[in-house]
């Protein structure tokens, strides 16, 4: 995009020179950044505020600032002594296993439904798409009972990471995003790398997967907030305490700890993802655009 | 395939000539290989419960007796619950206020958002800031400010401009309202991103030729910017339609479905029939109200489906 066609929006560079035009703009982007900074930040630097503060003072005037001083010692505490660390280390657990489960189903599917395409290729392609009408939340049932006697092996999953992992795997919109991506690499690479010898492990290991670097930047980051956010799912099957994320852990936290420390264990629990969206904004909102935009 | 099928090493014009068509040489094993991971995460995780949810709601399970085919009882017995006749209301009062808050607010703001011009980055991120907090954490932050007493955090800011104490999640009036504005808050940053990726796509000749015909700026908007946007906002409209259906985080976690049902919504009702007694959980009407729900869904879906389709093929 040139700078010029860049600069051009709803309001064009002609008006942006008129007075009253300058005017309303610099008074509306004010507003709006005014705006955002109370929506978006706003929360959030009160619970940082409330994080170091006395429960008294956040009880009695919660939009005093330190009316009786800090309170460094609530982090100290959330972390130590209610083991924040311990449900911080299992979310990322969680979401590691995920991430690589999703990962590993969605490349090798989407590979053999691109570019081995075996002849029932398009059966399975819309049989993966035909999960797609069928929102997660329903099967929520039969997947626990799924989980709780697994078919054929007849195990339970319960309280296993790897019942959050596999049912994680079976994403058909990864699917059909990588496989659609590779749908679009040039056919000529591959032919020329099996002109030279390679097979199908070879290609898709030192050439498909190399190029694919930008979707898998997506799936990766769609699929480590997906796990970061689950609530329900682990919460039916990770009823031990000592495996259960934070997101699960945080709610029965709430009804049993002090309030300063439980404000203290929210701090934490947000900052770490605010930091990873701050350093890698770009894939977030990458992400954030493909949900709604075409996919392609 | 045998060797006699295709060329061993076929010359470069031909593979041009076939283009996408063509099959990667190699052996149907290494296929079978390849899709081994899919198919064992789909068969067991996917379609093997798609089939058995719709083989549980016409039997009577709850793990400790066997299964009894009762035809469509478990149907009738959830069409005839009041509560599922209130969580079907509730929930539509959910979408309507969650549409009534949620849908022009995004809007508003990546128009707004996508006229300027320097810091544009730092706009973006503080929009989007609400979505990366972790859902609960929004929730359980967002129940301290609820807080009802004239002390309570939204009450104290009300009572700066004379206004309240309000009861919120406590008044089975305000309730529902207060879990939409959470909702909304947590939700509106993504919308938002998905409108600034539209609007960058809108062609700027467009405004040009307005210009010609002496359109003001607020004409341009409304004759250029939001025709153009029609597209997605149809997608942005089932997307919401499809995300609140399925509502069960904030009533759950914020009013537990009080105050006297006023916030039972359909999933968490589906929720409370398999999981919500200590004794043996309901699965058969759990998976009957599911599968209702899911026809419902699968009809946004599929419109959804078809819509991004059509784009991505044109």
């Amino acid at each position: 995009m040139s700078a010029e066609t860049e600069d051009r929006g709803i309001v064009s560079i002609h008006e942006r020179r008129r007075p009253a035009v300058r005017r309303t703009i610099t008074v509306t982007e004010v507003g709006l950044l005014g705006f955002l900074v109370v929506i978006g930040l706003g929360p959030l630097l009160w619970l940082a505020k409330a994080a170091i503060t006395p429960t008294r003072d956040t009880l009695r005037e919660p939009m005093a600032l330190w009316p009786h001083g800090l309170d460094f010692q609530n982090l100290a505490t959330a972390w130590n002594h209610e083991h924040l660390d311990r449900y911080f280390l299992n979310t990322l657990a969680v979401a590691g296993g995920s991430w690589a489960s999703q990962l590993l189903v969605a490349t090798t599917a989407g590979y053999a439904l691109s570019v081995l395409r075996p002849r029932y290729g398009k059966i399975i392609t819309g049989m993966v798409l035909g999960t797609m009408l069928v929102p997660a939340v329903v099967l929520l049932v039969p997947l626990y009972l799924t989980a709780l006697d697994v078919p054929v092996l007849h195990i339970s999953l319960i309280n296993s990471f790897w019942a959050v992992w596999l049912p994680a795997a079976a994403s058909p919109f990864n699917v059909i995003l990588v496989k659609r991506f590779f749908d679009n690499l040039p056919r000529e690479v591959f032919e020329a790398a099996m002109v030279d010898g390679a097979g199908p492990f070879r290609l898709f290991w030192s050439i498909v997967l190399p190029m694919s670097r930008p979707i898998l930047g997506v799936v990766s980051v769609f699929a480590v907030v997906a796990a970061w956010k689950d609530f329900l799912w682990p919460l039916l099957v990770l009823p031990d305490p000592d495996k259960q994320p934070l997101s699960v852990r945080l709610p029965v936290l709430a009804d049993l700890i002090q309030l300063d420390v439980l404000l203290a264990a929210l701090f934490v629990s947000t900052l770490i993802p605010v930091v990873l969206f701050l350093v890698f904004q770009r894939f977030f909102l990458r992400g954030a655009g493909l949900s709604g935009a075409v996919k392609g | 395939m045998s060797v006699i099928d295709r060329p061993t090493s076929p010359a470069p014009t031909v593979v041009r000539r076939e283009g996408r068509g063509r099959r990667v040489r190699g052996n149907r094993l290494a296929a079978v290989i390849f899709l081994l991971p899919m198919l064992i995460a789909f068969g067991v995780f996917s379609w093997y419960p798609i089939a058995r949810s719709l083989v549980m709601s016409v039997q009577q399970t709850n793990l400790v007796s066997p299964a009894q085919f009762v035809g469509l009882d478990n149907y009738t017995y959830v069409l005839q619950d009041p509560d599922l006749w209130t969580a079907v209301r509730n929930t539509g009062y959910f979408a309507g206020l969650a549409l009534l808050f949620g849908y022009p607010v995004p809007l508003v703001l990546a128009v707004l958002m996508s006229e300027v011009r320097r810091w544009r980055g730092i706009f973006t991120a503080l929009a989007y800031l609400p979505v990366v907090v972790p859902p609960v954490v929004a929730v359980l932050l967002w129940k301290f400010f609820y807080d009802g007493g004239p002390a309570g955090v939204f009450n104290t800011v009300l009572g700066w401009a004379g206004l309240g104490p309000y009861a919120w999640l406590n008044s089975s009036s305000l309730a529902m309202p207060s879990l939409v504005l959470e909702a909304t808050w947590a939700a509106a940053g993504g919308t938002v991103i998905i409108y600034l990726a539209a609007l960058t796509a809108v062609p700027p000749e467009l405004y040009d030729a307005a210009e010609v015909d002496g359109a003001s700026i607020w004409q341009k908007v409304w004759h250029v910017t939001l025709p153009q946007l029609r597209g997605v906002l149809l997608v942005t409209l089932i997307l919401q339609l499809i995300g609140t259906a399925q509502v069960f985080l904030e009533p759950y976690l914020f009013t537990g479905g009080g105050p006297s049902n006023a916030t039972l919504t359909v999933l968490l009702l589906i929720y409370n029939y398999a999981f919500g007694s200590s004794l043996s959980g309901d699965f058969g009407a759990a998976t009957a109200a599911s599968v209702m729900l899911a026809v419902v869904l699968a009809v946004l879906s599929a419109l959804y489906f078809r819509l991004t389709r059509s784009w991505s093929q044109s």
